[in-house]
């Protein structure tokens, strides 16, 4: 097994195991229920506008659940001591970085599919377009891996789990923010900002259905840069 | 072969560790001795891969940690000032974690697990989660930890770091155990403890290797006699006043002692006890007590580590 399988299956073990992760599930199915049930359920609408709704609620607590599943994978090893151990074996910084990404990222795969019992009940009533449905969820892993992968950053640049969800958050924010920035500056800003807002520019082709490549890879690109980030965090650790 | 050369670690414009060489044979048992924040730690967290160096270098038989440095660390288990543990995990399932992670193929691994668990003791504890230890199982685990894909050297740090003396004296055997299948570098503040322990002891101080050799090896540098102190009735400075006329006693010092009694502490080589008694018997003194001194050891660490001894 690869050091990257190795990490990740002791990390996603640290998830189910303790009651932080089952604690994020519960409360991320909660809201994602109730958000469906007030919002998307609401009036007499089309089962393609509710379904589009359902994964336009259910994106906003993916990223606040990428934020607290992130949050401890690097400032938890430093605040126990233990990544003393993951330094100090025959791996890469980026295998350690990888690992705790891919255990994350399965968690909140998992954890996202177990909302697939909401868009399951439109057909009940109404039609529900398989396409449709595989363009939302690989929006929502998408956007959840970026998310991830932002808070996976904050997380190797404090010690405190509280701080580094806090640096997470606020580098997630930023980028959700650029593109109210985008409508208060000029070209070529506004074009820059509109073009790198994380939900507003690229989510709302996934949640209509669509798959556009410039959004997967704008996704892609994000958790590129973030993972790379945090990858020489940890490098440079290595020195202090 | 541990070969570590003109090491330097700074932080800032503070050296933590400075020009630090040594050269440590393979299945040597080696303690590395210094008060808290003489750079005992940052040492190791080098000689472990853990923390890059300013300057210097490391090599293992050879391999330079900075130019291999998955290489070297695959051939050293490294048990950190507190040991580092999964809460979550049972002994056996953390101790397989470690093994693999340290590029321990997965057939040699379950043997391995229980050869180390075996080794310190913790073989009842297989599948106890770790968060229910106390604190010596859990150190117990960390030395189990740094042994499970049996490395070549092993770099311990304070291992008997709150242990209790039973626990201690466990640790110490262990220690003693390892010696000839492995290269073991421990770290201590508490000399007795290492010097029964080790081969040879380096002495660092303000980040500066100071002094390296056995226990006697480094007395004999410094001079120190092993010391005899002798306990005695009856007119202790005319018993003080012959000993020092005594060939071979450097200085006699008194203390007052239970019973109305004076304690005379000899700075002079233990041989020299059949004399010493029968000075103080013939000086008049009732002798009560004859020993060599048991503060020698303590009088050789603030010696080395830079504090003067008072006693």
């Amino acid at each position: 097994m690869s050091a990257v399988l190795l990490i990740a299956r002791r990390e996603l073990q640290g998830y189910l195991r303790t009651m932080t992760g089952w604690i994020i599930a519960a409360a991320v199915l909660l809201i994602d229920g109730l958000l469906f049930n007030a919002f998307a359920m609401d009036g007499q609408r089309r089962s393609a506008e509710v379904l589009t709704r359902f994964f336009y609620f259910a994106s906003g607590p993916t990223m606040v659940a990428a934020i607290f599943l992130s949050m401890r994978l690097l400032a938890e090893e430093r605040q126990l001591g233990t990544l003393d151990l993951l330094y100090s074996s025959p791996v890469r910084d980026r295998e350690i970085v990888l690992g705790k990404f891919v255990s994350a990222l399965a968690f909140l795969t998992g954890l996202t599919l177990l909302t697939l019992y909401m868009p399951l009940l439109i057909g009940v009533h109404g039609r529900v377009s398989l396409g449709h449905l595989f363009a939302g969820y690989l929006g929502l892993t998408l956007l959840g891996a970026a998310s991830l992968a932002l808070g996976t950053l904050g997380s190797s640049l404090a010690r405190n789990q509280v701080v580094a969800a806090i640096l997470g958050a606020a580098i997630l924010v930023s980028l959700l923010l650029a593109w109210l920035l985008s409508g208060a500056t000029e070209p070529p800003f506004s074009k820059l900002l509109s073009a790198i807002a994380l939900h507003n520019a690229h989510f709302p082709p996934f949640q209509s259905g669509q798959i556009h490549l410039r959004d997967v890879v704008y996704y892609l690109a994000v958790t590129w840069a973030a993972l790379f980030a945090t990858t020489r965090v940890l490098e440079a650790r290595r020195w202090r | 072969m541990i070969q570590v050369e003109q090491l330097s670690k700074y932080y800032g414009a503070r050296a933590a560790i400075r020009n630090l060489s040594f050269r440590i044979e393979s299945g040597e048992v080696v303690g590395f001795l210094g008060l808290n924040g003489a750079g005992k730690t940052t040492t190791l967290r080098i000689l472990g891969g853990a923390l890059l160096p300013t300057s210097g270098t490391v090599k293992l038989d050879g391999q330079d940690l900075a130019t291999a440095p998955r290489a070297v660390r695959g051939r050293i288990g490294f048990l950190p000032e507190t040991p580092p543990l999964y809460e979550e995990m049972t002994v056996g399932e953390y101790l397989a974690f470690v093994a693999r992670l340290r590029g321990l193929p997965a057939e040699r691994t379950g043997a391995r697990v229980v050869e180390s668990e075996e080794r310190v003791g913790l073989r009842p504890l297989h599948d106890e989660p770790i968060a229910t230890l106390s604190h010596g199982f859990r150190q117990r685990v960390g030395v189990a930890q740094a042994l499970v894909h049996d490395p070549e050297v092993l770099l311990l740090d304070e291992p008997a770091n709150g242990l209790d003396p039973v626990q201690n004296m466990e640790m110490r055997a262990l220690i003693r155990s390892l010696r000839g299948d492995h290269t073991v570098l421990v770290s201590s503040h508490i000399l007795p403890e290492i010097a029964q322990t080790c081969d040879r002891l380096l002495v660092v101080r303000d980040g500066e290797l100071v002094a390296q050799g056995s226990e006697t090896e480094l007395e004999e540098r410094l001079g120190l006699g092993a010391g005899v102190e002798l306990e005695v009735g009856g007119p202790a400075e005319a018993v003080a006043i012959a000993l020092r006329r005594l060939e071979g006693v450097r200085s006699v010092t008194l203390h007052p002692a239970s019973a109305g009694r004076t304690l005379l502490k000899v700075d002079a080589d233990d041989a020299l006890r059949p004399q010493i008694s029968r000075a103080a018997v013939a000086a008049g003194a009732e002798l009560y007590r004859l020993d060599v001194s048991t503060d020698r050891l303590e009088s050789l660490f603030l010696r080395l580590t830079g504090r003067r001894g008072t006693a």
